[in-house]
């Protein structure tokens, strides 16, 4: 019984890995070789970018503030002085937390609405009919919120990146007493660009991590209202489960190649 | 002349054997409607015809194209822009206006069109299904009977040879589904189409059809006129068109039984 649980699973698990890669190659092949829409990417890149703003800005916000407080208060205890802060609050967002924060918090945003939308557009033969009238539906659907994600979570995660570190000057400034110019410098004089480069380039992954997965949700969605709800929260505890694994891999990976 | 001939087509999914040989001609200008129970196939062998499905064996020629086996996918493509498929559900885009959705196909299969002609088929398109001045509106607007002439509209805005109709009365009150007979009739008469129609409701069938095929396990099991499936004397169909509980076909209680 368990093992044949398992086997299901295991069958199941590589089938649908080998899909999400033919659909990802579908992506790219059809970026490079079909008419681009200008009109569909920006609507999509306004959705992902303009939308995300609120969320993404309070997360950041106060995730950059937690952790100016942490360590503020956990290097007095230790050094009896909080040093470092600017220098340790940059290091986390600008490598870690800015990327990986935003890359969930869009993933819980978008990809769950393009799970969705798509999702409900299979089940009533909306993908279906696009077919029929001449329009592949990769090119049409996944090209623009695929292209969309990959140039907007960047953008995204630098802004996410300046508000965290805002969020943190504020802190030390209100509540650990250090001066304006230190925490700067702290920033500044330890942290070269190389840092947030590296920070960058895993959200590249991130956000094809993210639009292929909402998108494979979405095309093989089947079972009516209910099919959609389970390939919407499929879609969001999959890209978020393979966000942070991904997260160390590309970390080691770049780590290696020296960068940051 | 014959226009679709469909040999020994097989389809299997997972362990569901839902197609296990299908054939059947098609000739040009008549309407064909497939009847048969739910869950026999009969919307899988549309879908095939119009490569929205892969089949695992058989063939389907389309105007001297097989498009199942022809390794030109240009020939592939050509035949089967020659379709328009009437959804179960009409399948309208929610995101598009009404006169955006006729104009889909247009804009995608007839490059050749300027926008005001393009426009101008979609007034007239509207037009012949009834609903004249709704370019307009949503799909979310429109009631159930008005969505599916929506969706005839577009399916028939870039001239198609064929028209496909999946279940077009499914869901519509008897006097609606009247009025969604008498325009696949009125579509038969005015556009000179071969339509080919998926339905289990026989008033519809007997009404619109030149000639229907029964779909049973698989595999069709009687083509006739009307008249002669009316007083057919395979039991199977019997049962079917007359509507009895009672008689060689048993109900599943699963789809995998």
């Amino acid at each position: 019984m368990i093992r044949k649980y398992i086997r299901t699973w295991w069958r199941d698990s590589v089938e649908a890995t080998g899909e999400v890669a033919l659909l990802l190659w579908d992506l790219v092949r059809s970026i490079f070789r079909d008419r681009f829409d200008v009109n569909l990417f920006m609507a999509q890149a306004a959705r992902i970018g303009v939308d995300s703003l609120p969320v993404v800005s309070v997360t950041s916000l106060f995730v950059g503030m937690v952790l100016a407080l942490q360590t503020g208060y956990s290097f007095k205890n230790v050094f009896n002085e909080p040093l470092f802060v600017g220098t340790v609050v940059g290091f986390s967002i600008l490598k870690e937390l800015g990327p990986v924060l935003t890359a969930i918090v869009v993933s819980g945003r978008i990809g769950a609405s393009i799970a969705a939308e798509l999702g409900t557009m299979k089940v009533t033969e909306q993908i279906d009919a696009l077919y029929t009238l001449g329009t592949n539906p990769i090119r049409y659907l996944g090209v623009p919120r695929f292209l969309a994600a990959f140039l907007m979570l960047p953008v995204l995660t630098i802004y996410a990146d300046c508000i965290g570190i805002m969020g943190g000057y504020l802190i030390s400034i209100t509540k650990l007493g250090i001066p304006s110019t230190v925490y700067w410098d702290d920033i500044l004089n330890n942290i070269q660009t190389d840092v947030m480069i590296h920070g960058l380039l895993k959200t590249f992954a991130f956000a094809a991590i993210v639009a292929t997965t909402a998108c494979y949700m979405g095309f093989t969605t089947q079972g009516g209202a209910e099919g959609v709800g389970r390939a919407t929260t499929r879609a969001v505890v999959v890209s978020m489960v393979l966000i942070l694994i991904s997260d160390y891999f590309v970390s080691a990976l770049l780590v290696a190649f020296g960068i940051g | 002349m014959m226009a679709i001939q469909i040999r020994d087509l097989h389809k299997q999914f997972g362990r569901h054997k839902v197609l296990q040989g299908v054939d059947l001609d098609i000739v040009d200008g008549e309407t064909m409607t497939i009847i048969g129970g739910s869950g026999t196939g009969k919307s899988v062998t549309l879908k095939h015809m119009v490569g929205l499905l892969q089949a695992d064996q058989g063939s389907i020629v389309i105007d001297g194209t097989d498009v199942i086996r022809s390794t030109s996918e240009a020939d592939i493509v050509a035949a089967q822009n020659k379709f328009g498929f009437l959804f179960q559900g009409a399948a309208l885009f929610d995101s598009l206006s009404v006169g955006e959705n006729v104009a889909f196909g247009l804009r995608n299969l007839r490059k050749d069109l300027s926008e005001p002609e393009i426009q101008g088929i979609v007034k007239e398109k509207l037009e012949l299904v009834g609903l004249p001045g709704v370019q307009n509106m949503a799909p979310s607007d429109l009631s159930g009977g008005m969505r599916k002439r929506v969706g005839l509209a577009r399916a028939i805005a870039h001239s198609p040879k064929y028209i496909v109709y999946d279940e077009p009365t499914t869901g519509l009150d008897p006097i609606t589904a009247d009025m969604i007979n008498e325009l696949i009739v009125d579509m038969q008469k005015k556009l000179k189409v071969t339509s080919i129609v998926v339905t289990h409701d026989m008033v519809s069938a007997y009404k619109i059809s030149d000639r229907i095929a029964m779909l049973y396990e698989g595999k069709i099991i009687e083509v006739g006129s009307p008249d002669q499936i009316k007083n057919t004397a395979n039991p199977y169909v019997k049962q079917f068109v007359t509507g009895s509980s009672h008689g060689p076909i048993k109900l599943k209680l699963r789809a995998w039984d």
